[in-house]
């Protein structure tokens, strides 16, 4: 097995996709010649050819619908929302049409649609660029959203979105595409979506997270083993519908949980998960639910996202919060 | 039977009696959908197609079961002039199981998806980018299948309005975008909303032809319609069609109507009345009499009240409904 990164590992599930399944078509704004801004579809229109993987203008409502369209005609539509930010202009054809198409007709019509879009603080880009928006695509039923945070987990759980025959929102995080590697097999392999993974077991804590939040945590885990504190961290792999079994067995077992995520405090798929907790499991908690997050202001500019980003000491300090109550 | 009235589809007589016969089908189904709001039989909003009946019915005769539409909030007549079943229709306006979505779309989202109807929609401008993903599935598959896109003159100001018809044009795809202008977006006038003339010349900005009809002549509708199909089919691209046209009431349950005065409205009804002019047309062609005209009204007012029985009969979903359908599993 070679070590990959996880923008390679995604290009990998993509290509293994495309081979697989002739309906699998990649599209989206700079992602055939040019390869993507991140090159996660490089090389494969030269492999696939221009019927299967294609630009298109910018026009992220049109890719959206285009999308829904081809998926309604027995396509497999994977389109590239170039950053997740411009998901705004294409709210329409996810939340109010793909989402809700096969409930509206009544259906057994599936439309396996994969929006793969890369966000996530910590490079330095723009704010639209690095927002944390899963929230807002969480609240609505009817699509998945999958979240990967290391290059194994992306490549089989975006096959898994691919094959699905649900809409699927992939979002992967920027800063995770390049800032580590890690055994990836060559073969295609499924990881299910839907189900979340323990990313570290422990006995004292639990750590419910997600996205390139799991690394921070494995970081703040491994230091705290050293002063005799045990950390579990869970992997959420899939934020939406969450796995809610797997968070209240880890729960039931630490009674001491530290919920962490990127994104604002309010609302968001870290109050969800602890609205879950106190709804289920409230009798076996010997301390608050708490929480580590960003603030609830605008992503910020430049090197002020280095204050602003939650990191492995913000979560050390929360979790020997939640020990030592 | 002959071919009394000149066209360019070819059609015979049969074909328009057949067609006017759709039209009654609009008509009355929608005056009786507005009985029953009003009587509080149905719920939720409804917007009727009433004196939009030629487009709808002369666009859709052309098309072939395997050909696609989508359609708009106002799209009762696009989906029987495709040959949905009005018996469905109503009882999916009930909000009934034995509805076209078993009673879980209502008005504004009746699909068929086996009679090549993507789905009318709520969202104004909503149709514009999966009309273009169905038409490029029809391009990539070599399929010989075009798609007409439904959409209102309100519409054309939406940005997806923009952004698909740039995709249809840049990859020649087999799709007509078919504005039919009814003047108003709601209470605006759509003159006061565009800077042009004529919503059809914004097809050169995007290198497709488009084309300006009278959309109550049901002979425009059909040579124009036909000529786009046939381009549709021979891959040289899309084509947009405005059918100017009218609609007879307001734009949904609680309008008054007070952005239009009722001379207008007046004027359009005596001179400009679909129905009136197909009939006048065929009778003078020779292929209808007032009183096979009657009949014919007769027999469809009879199959709306059908329509109405059929969707009556109809159960509503179980509670259990509301959670089938979100995902696959």
């Amino acid at each position: 097995m070679a070590q990959k990164t996880m923008i390679q590992a995604i290009t990998e599930a993509l290509a293994t996709e495309l081979k697989n399944d002739e309906n699998v078509v990649v599209f989206g704004e700079d992602v055939g010649n040019n390869g993507g801004v991140f090159r996660a579809t490089e090389g494969l229109q030269a492999e696939f050819g221009e019927d299967r993987v294609f630009d298109t203008p910018l026009a992220e409502s049109g890719i959206g619908g285009l999308a829904i369209g081809l998926a309604l005609e027995g396509y497999r539509p994977v389109p590239e929302i170039q950053f997740f930010g411009f998901v705004f202009e294409v709210m329409d054809s996810i939340v109010g049409q793909a989402a809700r198409t096969r409930y509206r007709m009544s259906s057994t019509r599936n439309l396996p649609i994969t929006i793969r879009a890369p966000f996530g603080g910590g490079v330095h880009t723009p704010e639209l660029h690095s927002d944390n928006l899963e929230g807002l695509m969480a609240q609505s039923p009817g699509i998945k959203v999958v979240i990967p945070s290391n290059p194994y987990d992306a490549k089989g759980l975006l096959i898994s979105a691919i094959r699905d025959n649900d809409p699927v929102i992939f979002l992967e995080h920027m800063k995770l595409y390049r800032s580590f590697r890690e055994e990836v097999p060559e073969e295609a392999y499924t990881i299910p979506l839907g189900k979340a993974a323990v990313a570290k077991e422990g006995t004292d804590v639990s750590i419910i997270t997600y996205g390139a939040m799991v690394r921070e945590s494995l970081k703040a885990a491994e230091n705290l083993e050293k002063e005799g504190i045990s950390v579990e961290v869970i992997d959420l792999r899939t934020v939406a519908p969450l796995d809610i079994e797997t968070i209240i067995a880890s729960v039931e077992k630490t009674g001491r949980v530290v919920v962490v995520q990127e994104a604002q405090r309010q609302a968001g798929v870290g109050a969800a998960v602890m609205a879950e907790i106190s709804e289920r499991a409230v009798l076996s908690l010997e301390a608050p639910i708490m929480r580590v997050a960003a603030p609830d202001t605008v992503f910020p500019f430049g090197q002020a996202e280095n204050i602003w980003l939650p990191n492995a000491t913000d979560i050390e300090a929360k979790v020997k919060e939640a020990y030592n109550f | 039977m002959g071919q009394s009235i000149q066209n360019k589809a070819g059609l015979t007589d049969q074909d328009f009696l057949n067609i006017y016969q759709k039209m009654w089908d609009i008509r009355l189904f929608d005056e009786k959908v507005e009985t029953l709001f009003l009587a509080g039989k149905i719920h939720g909003t409804t917007h009727l197609s009433i004196g939009q009946e030629a487009t709808a019915a002369g666009s859709g005769y052309l098309l072939r079961p395997t050909d696609w539409i989508t359609s708009t909030h106002r799209g009762h007549g696009h989906s029987i002039a495709k040959n949905t079943e009005m018996n469905q229709m109503m009882a999916e306006l009930f909000g009934r199981e034995n509805g076209t979505n078993n009673g879980k779309g209502g008005s504004m989202h009746i699909a068929d998806l086996d009679k090549g109807n993507l789905g009318s929609n709520g969202i104004v401008g909503a149709g514009y980018p999966i009309a273009v993903g169905a038409a490029l599935s029809s391009q990539m598959q070599g399929k010989d299948q075009v798609t007409i896109c439904y959409a209102g003159d309100g519409s054309t100001n939406e940005g997806s309005f923009h952004e698909a018809l740039n995709l249809a044009s840049i990859w020649q795809l087999p799709v007509v975008f078919f504005i039919e202008n009814n003047q108003y977006g709601m209470s605006s006038s759509i003159k006061e909303m565009v800077n042009i003339p004529h919503l059809s010349e914004r097809g050169a900005a995007y290198g497709i032809e488009g084309v300006t009809i009278d959309g109550n002549d049901i002979v425009a509708v059909v040579d124009a319609t036909y000529q786009a199909i046939e381009k549709a089919k021979k891959g040289r691209g899309p084509t947009l069609i405005e059918a100017k046209t009218y609609r007879f009431k307001g734009h949904s349950k609680s309008d008054q109507r007070i952005y239009r005065t009722r001379e207008e409205e007046l004027h359009w009804e005596t001179n400009h009345d679909p129905l009136q002019l197909t009939e006048k047309l065929l009778i003078q062609a020779g292929i209808l009499t007032k009183e096979a005209s009657q009949q014919i009204e007769a027999n469809r007012k009879e199959a709306v009240e059908q329509a109405v029985i059929f969707a009556e009969a109809g159960t509503l979903p179980a509670a259990s409904a509301l959670y089938e359908n979100v995902y696959v599993d």
